[in-house]
């Protein structure tokens, strides 16, 4: 991914030595067309284009905005109910995701979504442990953050 | 242009005074350190995000002046406000502090022993 993105870069520039304008917009055409050539010759990289990888990411941003919004509604919800009737529980959860720093992102993700905190991962990387506020389905749950936010992250980490 | 602006910037802090007010209550009301994680990582980060917008938006749109030290704070607010909530209630759980009666299923507790019995803590 960042060798295309050096590389994009270079033809950007090779662009604006071969136009002489040494300008912000003569980078700029540079980049579209350095894009558009590397979208042509996309068969001789190993990796995945990194334009896809961006828009993954992208999407990834506004998933979690959408949820982080969503999860204060919930709690919203549950804090000023007039009776206490929720169902904590502490769940396991098994993930697919191998890297730290996908783990990381997940665990930031869980916790900021509808009333779920992460409180322990196990010592091999393969279970989150997970606290929910109000768990009357744990496997809808779990299910849930699997369909949301460990696809989202595989599709960035994908090459 | 003014009142739009203005309108846009009440928006923002109002809402994230009613998270702030919100987290308050929460920490009050409900039951046990685990619940009140919930609260205090989830709502108080939108609240203070939220004014930290409509703060941004004040100087940027009335007073002209772009201010991106208050977008770096909203981000790194982002970034640390769940890992603090993560680590609490990690902590706590490992320092004995029990859950709510109300818990209705709890696979930790195994895996806690589990691991305090691999590594000698009693």
């Amino acid at each position: 991914m960042a060798f295309q993105i050096l590389l994009n870069f270079s033809l950007a520039f090779l662009w604006m030595f071969l136009s002489a304008n040494y300008s912000a917009n003569g980078f700029l055409i540079g980049f579209i067309l350095g894009a558009i050539a590397l979208v042509i010759m996309r068969r001789f990289f190993k990796s995945r284009l990194y334009i896809g990888r961006v828009w993954a990411i992208i999407a990834l941003t506004f998933l979690f905005l959408k949820e982080l919004i969503l999860a204060n509604i919930a709690v919203l919800k549950v804090v000023l109910k007039p009776k206490l009737d929720m169902q904590p529980a502490f769940f396991k959860y098994e993930t697919a995701l191998t890297e730290e720093w996908e783990l990381t992102l997940l665990s930031s993700l869980i916790t900021l979504t509808p009333g779920t905190v992460v409180v322990h991962i196990s010592d091999d990387n393969k279970y989150l442990y997970v606290h929910a506020i109000d768990a009357a389905d744990i496997d809808e749950t779990i299910a849930s953050i699997r369909d949301s936010f460990e696809k989202a992250i595989l599709e960035v980490s994908r090459t | 242009m003014t009142i739009l602006a203005n309108i846009l910037i009440v928006f923002f802090i109002a809402v994230g005074v009613l998270f702030i007010v919100v987290t308050a209550i929460g920490l009050f009301r409900l039951p046990d350190l685990y619940t009140r994680a919930h609260a205090a990582s989830k709502s108080a980060t939108l609240g203070v995000m939220c004014v930290l917008i409509g703060v941004f938006l004040h100087f940027w749109l009335i007073e002209g002046h772009f201010n991106a030290r208050i977008l770096l704070g909203i981000l790194f607010i982002f970034i640390t406000g769940p890992v603090g909530g993560h680590i609490m209630s990690r902590s706590s759980y490992i320092a004995g502090v029990k859950p709510w009666s109300g818990t209705t299923h709890d696979d930790l507790k195994e895996e806690i022993h589990r691991m305090k019995k691999e590594q000698g803590i009693k």
